[in-house]
């Protein structure tokens, strides 16, 4: 399968993804320059992490202008499967094809860690290689994380199973003043749109592939979306 | 020539950790008398246009579309005539 | 006019900080008097920061070549060969006095500047270390600076994608007006990629690229070159402020450029901005430069040509196109959003010439402004008259504790003992998927080398309350901890780059404190076999006349040959054994135990002889390499109790030792009488190492310790929950839960409580 990584001005994890889905899951992969106004031949999109534009105004504020958001957002209304990681997620809720904001951390403080994620949708081209409720070990870089949705907007995320990953403690704990690590709603680390083909996180599967590195779960995220295009399920056409 | 002033503040209602985090430092450095602290950010713009109305237009456009994110942010904004 | 006696401009000299001397100096050198731009040149290039007047002399002491070293001292950076055709790229900076007026911006910059230094070479930056000293935590300006200066590390380094993956950080009083930023960047290169900054081939085109210029900074290198006091706080309009986003754009354009061959030589701009850099290149190649000022991109109007070349506005480069490649170049730097501009040519003569259109502003010989110009200072040294009665203190007038597990409670509490991960939290240290060792593991921080076995390791190290009793020794023993603490993951140390923090040296004490330093730092690299491979040298740093202790800083790096062999110091399984490799003396003196718990900075310096450490460090590394342990950790601060607590809070599981041995010895343990129980479990005795391994293993171990002549005691078993310590009798006997709670929360409660 062909990944299209979209490189902003700041990105800075476009080359973790690549070496994830290249070097260790052996897919293709494309690099998208932020000012190009069409897509290649992809199968699916990844935005990845890093400072688009520095963070400065807002996180993802400025990116989701580029020239190239345009066509992403047509791949992504033909139904088109695309992820966005971190920044990515942020440039997703900005530029409304996710809804709600990524705000700033309850703590103030970046935070680099480990995290477990429950798995609370894996009915998802996204996550259709885990099982209900398990529990992934995937870390997390961030400052502005704590993921925010109005009421009557959580409502809805939850009737459609928009909730896709949350975060939880090793074994599955749920209580959320021990692991939520931002102030999320929720506990919310991850979402998918009603359509099922647009999610956004905040951990970064790209960094969870190979056991040297610390944990191997970033491989179910991933792995999905490779078995959802080559069984046809996730696929569309261009 | 038109001066533009942006104020971008959290919604109210919605927590904003870092204007409590503010005020929980002014409490500590003595001053009880400060409450409801809230931090957003302020935006300064020349703005070319041959009318003032047409001036205001762009600065709220700016102010909607780009300077602030409706989800979780409000905003107001003033306009000045400057001298070039 | 010229008979040297214009005491305006001499006046003006010694306003921006050069002597009178110096100014005779500059008018032999120049033949006439400066006018005022060249004057500032002078005072820039010739501060200490950026001419090492007073250090480079004592430079021809240190090792600099060895068999993995490609390159030395002179250039922007050190490069090693670590095999494979590729190359590490490392080099230690330092931003101290900045970070002393405004904290964020002060780190944040320093960072942006030991970044270019690297990447300037054709390198990516792969991660970043730092070696940081503050005041007590109990202070409220001290916390300011603390919280300021790691704020400032996270958002530079974050947001440019470099991780930073480790280093170390020390409180005491001794810097409470002088905090120290020692920042480290480290870069991969193919050894074919690496370029050196060298303004060659007359009439190359000479470009300015990155960030426009501004006033930033000016005379920031003379600011960096002189004591802090009352007035200093006026200088802020002397810091820069950094822009880590187009340092991002800047690194990947600049590594573009290299990598397309399309450069003769390129040089960042960082202390003494453009004048630096233009002097620096030619002097290199014994060319000259001519440039327009008026061609360089600027943020605001009305720039004099003074303030061009001495802003140290950031995010700049200064580069030299191969002939005919110029507009390849700069397409490649605004396809990144970047300026690209050309503002002179290369010339035969050796001249600096700055130029408005075509009047001509400046002129000096490169060669004068650069440190072959610059003079060259030795002070008359002299051991310091309170030393001896330091070091002659009497300890055993010290009383023992009645507490032990208060004492190391104390010690874990400690901040610069305690867990730094309220600091490490905020750095991203996995960007770039190469991290295999995290922050709070293990004794170094290391990252594997995509495409090869292979993996470095890096540490930084040093004590300044060591060199304060003892400037030699101090200084060989940072040396002997970084390698050792490479060691203990399983990495050869191979090179150092150093950062030497002092006081005044024009003070006959100081300069003695550094002579004695740089020696203890040439004789330990030599007999460990890490060559210096380039550094920092800051002096000044006193405020109201007070210094700091003397600090350098080391920072090693190690070479992993098989990634899959790392060691970190988790205590493991129940049941395995644990060794206490190395010898145990009393040597109470210089201890952290004996400041947190007694109050007292006094005696004598725990010995160090290096030949028994270079047998230690070469015994660890076999034993990781054939597999035989299961956690490894060097002992420095705190002494044994110590590094045992780390072992087992890390590993979440006790461990019951017993010092006291029927039949081998650990040094003198085997005579209860012979060593004080604090000494024993506290004391800083050199050269030791504390491992844990399956019982099975311990023979072959022991056996091997044997053959590299290192003591080796099996003192003990991991499991239970708690830490035994006994000797005659039980000493310690503390809670794993309690021990990490105290270690874990201590620097966060400082930074939330007052």
């Amino acid at each position: 399968m062909r990944f299209g990584i979209v490189v902003f001005p700041g990105s800075n994890c476009d080359d973790d993804c690549r070496y994830a889905l290249e070097d260790v899951l052996h897919q293709e992969t494309v690099y998208i320059w932020h000012n190009e106004h069409e897509l290649q031949k992809i199968d699916a999109i990844v935005l990845p992490g890093g400072f688009s534009y520095g963070d400065y105004l807002r996180p993802g504020a400025i990116a989701r202008f580029s020239p190239i958001m345009e066509a992403v957002r047509r791949f992504a209304e033909s139904g088109g499967p695309v992820i966005g990681i971190c920044n990515g997620f942020q440039i997703l809720t900005e530029s409304g094809l996710l809804p709600g904001a990524l705000r700033r951390n309850e703590r103030i403080s970046f935070i680099c860690n480990d995290t477990f994620l429950k798995v609370r949708n894996n009915n998802t081209i996204f996550t259709n290689t885990c099982t209900p409720d398990q529990v992934l070990k995937i870390p997390i870089a961030h400052m502005d994380g704590n993921y925010y949705i109005d009421p009557a907007g959580l409502e809805r995320l939850r009737s459609y199973g928009g909730i896709v990953l949350s975060y939880c403690g090793p074994s599955g704990e749920e209580s959320l003043s021990e692991y939520n690590p931002n102030g999320s709603v929720a506990g919310i680390a991850g979402i998918v749109n009603e359509a099922g083909n647009v999610f956004g996180l905040m951990p970064h599967p790209e960094r969870a592939c190979e056991s040297i590195l610390g944990s191997e779960d970033g491989n179910f995220i991933f792995g999905s979306i490779i078995k959802a295009l080559e069984s046809g399920s996730g696929r569309w056409t261009a | 020539m038109f001066k533009g002033v942006v104020r971008v503040l959290p919604k109210e209602g919605i927590l904003d950790p870092q204007g409590k985090a503010i005020e929980g430092a002014l409490a500590k450095l003595g001053y009880d008398c400060v409450s409801n602290v809230r931090s957003g950010r302020y935006f300064e713009v020349n703005i070319k246009a041959d009318s003032k109305p047409e001036a205001q237009k762009a600065l709220e456009e700016i102010a909607r579309r780009v300077l602030s994110n409706p989800v979780i942010e409000t905003f107001s904004c003033t306009l000045t005539e400057v001298q070039n | 006019m010229s008979n040297g006696i214009n005491s305006d401009m001499r006046a003006k000299a010694i306003e921006l900080g050069l002597s009178s001397a110096e100014y005779d100096r500059i008018l032999s050198q120049l033949g006439r008097e400066p006018n005022l731009t060249e004057l500032g040149m002078f005072a820039a290039l010739w501060s200490e920061h950026c001419a090492y007047k007073h250090s480079r002399a004592l430079f021809s002491r240190f090792p600099t070549d060895g068999p993995h070293i490609l390159q030395g001292p002179g250039e922007n950076a050190g490069i090693i060969d670590i095999g494979d055709g590729m190359a590490v790229v490392m080099k230690v900076e330092s931003h101290n006095h900045p970070s002393a007026v405004e904290p964020y911006q002060g780190a944040a910059t320093g960072i942006g500047g030991i970044l270019r230094d690297i990447f300037t070479m054709g390198a990516r930056p792969v991660a970043c270390l730092n070696s940081l000293r503050f005041g007590s935590l109990a202070d409220d300006r001290t916390r300011y600076l603390f919280s300021g200066v790691v704020s400032g590390i996270a958002g530079y380094g974050n947001c440019v994608g470099v991780p930073t993956v480790g280093g170390e950080i020390q409180f005491d009083e001794s810097y409470t007006g002088n905090p120290l930023v020692n920042v480290m960047c480290v870069g991969l290169a193919r050894q074919e990629d690496i370029i050196t900054a060298s303004a060659s081939g007359v009439g190359n085109a000479v470009m300015v690229a990155g960030a426009k210029t501004g006033r930033d900074g000016i005379l920031g290198a003379s600011f960096a070159s002189g004591e802090l006091n009352e007035k200093s706080e006026e200088k802020r309009p002397a810091i820069q402020v950094g822009d880590p986003f187009t340092e991002k754009l800047l690194i990947e354009a600049t590594l573009e450029v290299i990598k397309e061959k399309l450069l003769v030589g390129i040089q960042d701009m960082g202390a003494a901005g453009l004048t630096s850099s233009a002097c620096e290149m030619a002097a290199r190649a014994e060319t000259g430069i001519e440039m327009d000022l008026l061609k360089v991109p600027r943020r605001e109007e009305g720039i004099t040509p003074y303030e061009m070349m001495l802003s140290e506005s950031q995010e700049r480069m200064l580069l030299v196109p191969k002939p005919g490649y110029e507009e390849a170049v700069a397409a490649i730097y605004r396809r990144w959003g970047l300026d690209c501009n050309i503002v002179g040519s290369v010339t035969a003569d050796g001249m600096l010439r700055l130029y408005e259109r075509s009047q001509m502003v400046a002129e000096v010989p490169a060669w004068s402004l650069s440190t072959k110009g610059a003079p060259k200072y030795v002070t008359e040294s002299a051991k310091p008259a309170y030393l001896e009665e330091l070091n002659s203190f009497d300890l055993s007038t010290v009383a023992l504790p009645t507490d032990y597990d208060d004492c190391l409670l104390k010690l874990l509490a400690s901040p610069g003992i305690a867990s730094k991960e309220w600091v490490y939290r905020q750095y991203d240290h996995m960007i770039q998927n190469n991290t295999v060792l995290v922050p709070g593991r293990a004794d170094a921080a290391v990252l594997r080398v995509k495409d090869t076995a292979k993996g470095i390791a890096f540490s930084m190290d040093g004590n300044g309350r060591l060199c304060y009793l003892d400037p030699y020794t101090g200084a060989a023993a940072a040396v002997a901890e970084a390698a050792r603490n490479v060691a203990c993951t399983g990495a050869k140390p191979v090179a150092v780059t150093d950062g030497l923090n002092y006081g005044n040296p024009e003070k006959s004490d100081v300069y003695w404190q550094f002579a004695r330093g740089v020696d203890g730092i040439a004789d330990a690299c030599r007999e460990l076999e890490t060559p210096v491979v380039g550094g920092n040298v800051s002096f000044y740093n006193e405020t109201n006349g007070q210094p700091i202790y003397p600090t350098p800083i080391i920072g090693m790096l190690g070479i992993i040959n098989d990634i899959s062999k790392t060691c970190d110091y988790a205590f493991k399984e129940a049941g395995h054994s644990v060794i206490l490799l190395g010898e145990t003396r009393e040597e109470l003196g210089a201890s952290e135990y004996l400041k947190v718990c007694a109050g007292l900075v006094a005696g004598k310096v725990p010995e160090l002889d290096l030949k028994t450490e270079k047998r230690l460090i070469r015994l660890i590394l076999e034993l990781i390499d054939r597999k035989l342990i299961a956690s490894a950790h060097d002992l420095s601060e705190g002494g044994l109790a110590v590094a045992a607590a780390e072992c087992c809070i890390a590993g979440g599981i006790g461990a019951v030792l017993q010092l006291i041995q029927s039949d081998s010895a650990i040094g003198a343990i085997s005579d209860p009488n012979a060593i004080r129980p604090d000494a024993l479990l506290f004391g800083e005795s050199q050269s030791r190492i504390l491992i844990s391994a399956p019982p099975e293993a311990v023979p072959a171990i022991l056996e091997t310790a044997g053959r590299y002549n290192i003591s080796a005691a099996a003192i003990g078993t991991v499991g239970g929950s708690n830490l035994q310590i006994a000797a005659s009798r039980v000493y310690v006997d503390v809670p794993v839960r309690e021990m990490e709670q105290r270690w874990k929360n201590s620097i966060a409660s400082c930074m939330t409580a007052q």
